[in-house]
């Protein structure tokens, strides 16, 4: 166990070693000298020298060979200084942590809701499987996984925000500040994030206590004559759970995508509109920080789920 | 829904037809078509007919966009900005006046392209780069899979917005953008197909009678990873004409010229109280081609490969 565990943090070490080197590498192909972009973005109208662009050029590192410049980024990163922002002439480090804690409350309700009406709604799609409740539980996964993210979010802000007024259609507090202006601005994006994540784990409860349902010992149980509630919550939940607890990395992953789109629309101030925005400024230092910090939970994420399952379940062996 | 692995495949459609699922005699049983097994399941399902309908409409709408366009998709007119739905223009017309119709029957053609452009790129790709770590193995096939694997680790739509920043906007871009970022699942199901043919015994065998060249794996791995990267491509093309919608929404996919269902949604945001139809309109049209995509992509899964079920 303990070797599996070893060898599966230094695998996720490499994994996001090899991360790092896609985001550098990709975004040092992007068009355009970042340093000019800088220099535009600032407007102040007077003309730059050759001489005030080669300083900028030094103060960013960007007159040393790529792979040093790597390399300085590298150790930066390890040390905590993701570098300074071009666009926001601020430390990345503190953009990403004003901005993930907001992210980071809202994919966390996502997901707590996802995974537990998942469950449920496919638990009761399987034990009524060929019911009406399982039609509608499989209808709605497939719309679930089909709609797109912002066509939920359009479709919400018109029925909730524009003709109900009863939501307002934009904005973002946090619940600490106000808590029922908070809650009632985090309604539809929660609701939107948690969609997909929702319909995809419903499909694999379901599939999964299927699966759990022919088993000889819920045949057995039955055969003693349990009553269903016995059958359902202590034979046949437990084991069926095994493989929704892998789905938490693939929600992780949706939420995260979706909320680069969600946060976008609702103008929430979270890193996926970071990230939007510092596409949209070529601000190569922002990109490439975000991208990472990102890409490096869900391998801690993808780790924490790896190492419980086998937890859970001794069945599996580490080789 | 029905359990397609509880089935018996035998062809049942001669004349003297038996109860469905009832056992042959072996007397009886007569030489098994395919193909006819094939149709059979694969038009199982309601859903997978609806499917298939919507993407024959869906092709014909995209070939034949021009004559079926009742305007010019790219014509600004400011004089008729912002019209409501009307006899002569059906979907109303948006902010610099164009034709929603048109510019919807013009956006199929956009998301077709997109759409089978990525999975023919990523799939050939993937494919060879799957052949080749399974061939070589040793430090290619470490080296291709755990590329794949940091691939697999990024959030797709954050792969895509990082790659398409990188490339610029455009249609060539989006389609090599979600090319990368979908990558990894042909390269990984290719590189497992390849392991698997190189284990069979008739391999030994011409090894053992001198052939050793990547020429006669082929021929071998090929026809079997066939109906598995079919399945594959179809439930793919779903998901890559869905993330393109998202990156047109967020500006970064599709140039302005260039029509794409999700940058007439993000335009269509700003008067979505006056004129609702100029985003949902659009957007309706992603969500039922996407709808129709994962259909009849479940329906090949169920026809093709059963034990697939689940998996994909």
């Amino acid at each position: 166990m303990v070797t599996y565990i070893v060898r599966r943090l230094l695998m996720g070490i490499l994994v996001i070693f090899l991360m790092s080197l896609i985001v550098f590498f990709s975004v040092r192909l992007l068009p355009g000298d970042p340093v000019l972009i800088f220099v535009a973005q600032q407007q102040t109208g007077a003309q730059v020298t050759q001489e005030q662009l080669e300083k900028l050029r030094v103060e960013y590192g960007l007159d040393k060979p790529v792979p040093i410049q790597y390399l300085n980024w590298a150790k930066g990163v390890i040390t905590g200084d993701l570098g300074k922002s071009i666009m926001y002439r601020d430390d990345v480090g503190q953009l990403l942590r004003d901005r993930f804690p907001v992210t980071l409350y809202l994919g966390l309700v996502s997901v707590a809701i996802s995974t537990i009406f998942g469950i449920v709604f496919g638990l009761l799609a399987a034990i009524r499987r060929g019911t009406w409740i399982d039609s509608v539980v499989t209808f709605l996964s497939y719309i679930g996984l089909t709609i797109p993210v912002f066509l939920l979010g359009i479709l919400l802000i018109y029925v909730f925000g524009l003709k109900l007024r009863w939501l307002p259609i934009a904005g973002y507090t946090a619940p600490w500040d106000n808590y029922w202006l908070s809650v009632k601005q985090s309604i539809m994006p929660i609701i939107c994030l948690a969609v997909a994540p929702l319909a995809m784990t419903a499909r694999q409860m379901r599939s999964s206590v299927l699966e759990v349902n022919n088993m000889d010992y819920v045949r057995t149980a039955w055969s003693k004559g349990l009553k269903e509630k016995v059958v359902v919550f202590r034979h046949v939940l437990k084991n069926s759970l095994l493989p929704v607890v892998t789905m938490l990395g693939i929600s992780v992953g949706l939420i995260f995508g979706g909320s680069v789109i969600i946060e976008n629309l609702f103008a929430i101030p979270g890193v996926g509109r970071l990230l939007v925005g510092a596409v949209f400024g070529q601000d190569y230092v922002v990109i490439q920080g975000g991208t990472l910090v990102i890409a490096t939970i869900i391998v801690i994420v993808n780790l924490i789920v790896d190492i419980s399952y086998g937890w859970l379940d001794p069945r599996i062996r580490y080789e | 829904m029905s359990d397609v692995s509880e089935q018996v495949f035998v062809d049942q459609s001669g004349p003297d037809q038996v109860p469905y699922g009832r056992p042959l005699d072996a007397e009886v049983a007569r030489p098994v078509s395919e193909w006819r097994r094939f149709l059979r399941i694969f038009f199982q399902r309601k859903l997978v007919v609806f499917g298939v309908a919507v993407l024959v409409v869906l092709v014909v709408v995209a070939i034949f966009a021009p004559w079926i366009a009742t305007h010019d998709p790219y014509r600004n007119d400011m004089s008729k900005a912002l019209r409501s739905p009307s006899s002569e223009h059906w979907l109303g017309t948006d902010s610099l006046g164009r034709d929603t119709f048109s510019r919807l029957v013009y956006g199929a053609r956009t998301a077709l392209i997109v759409g089978f452009g990525t999975v023919a790129v990523a799939s050939v790709v993937g494919m060879i780069l799957g052949l080749l770590a399974g061939f070589l193995g040793g430090w290619v096939n470490a080296i291709i899979m755990r590329v794949m694997d940091a691939l697999m680790g990024f959030p797709m739509l954050v792969l895509a917005l990082l790659l398409a920043a990188v490339l610029g906007a455009g249609i060539h871009n989006v389609i090599i953008a979600l090319s990368i970022a979908t990558l990894p699942a042909y390269t990984r199901l290719m590189c497992g197909e390849t392991l698997s043919v190189k284990e069979n015994e008739y391999i030994m065998a011409q090894r053992a009678m001198g052939a050793k060249s990547l020429r006669t794996m082929v021929k071998h791995i090929l026809p079997n990873a066939f109906q598995p990267t079919l399945v594959l491509v179809t439930s793919m093309l779903g998901n890559v004409i869905l993330a393109e919608a998202g990156l047109s929404f967020l500006g970064i996919g599709i140039k302005p010229p260039g029509v794409a269902w999700g940058s007439m949604t993000a335009d269509g945001y700003r008067f979505l109280e006056a004129h609702p139809q100029l985003s949902f309109a659009p957007a309706l049209c992603i969500m039922v081609v996407v709808f129709a995509f994962n259909m009849v992509g479940d329906g090949l899964r169920d026809a093709l490969d059963p034990k697939l079920r689940g998996v994909l």
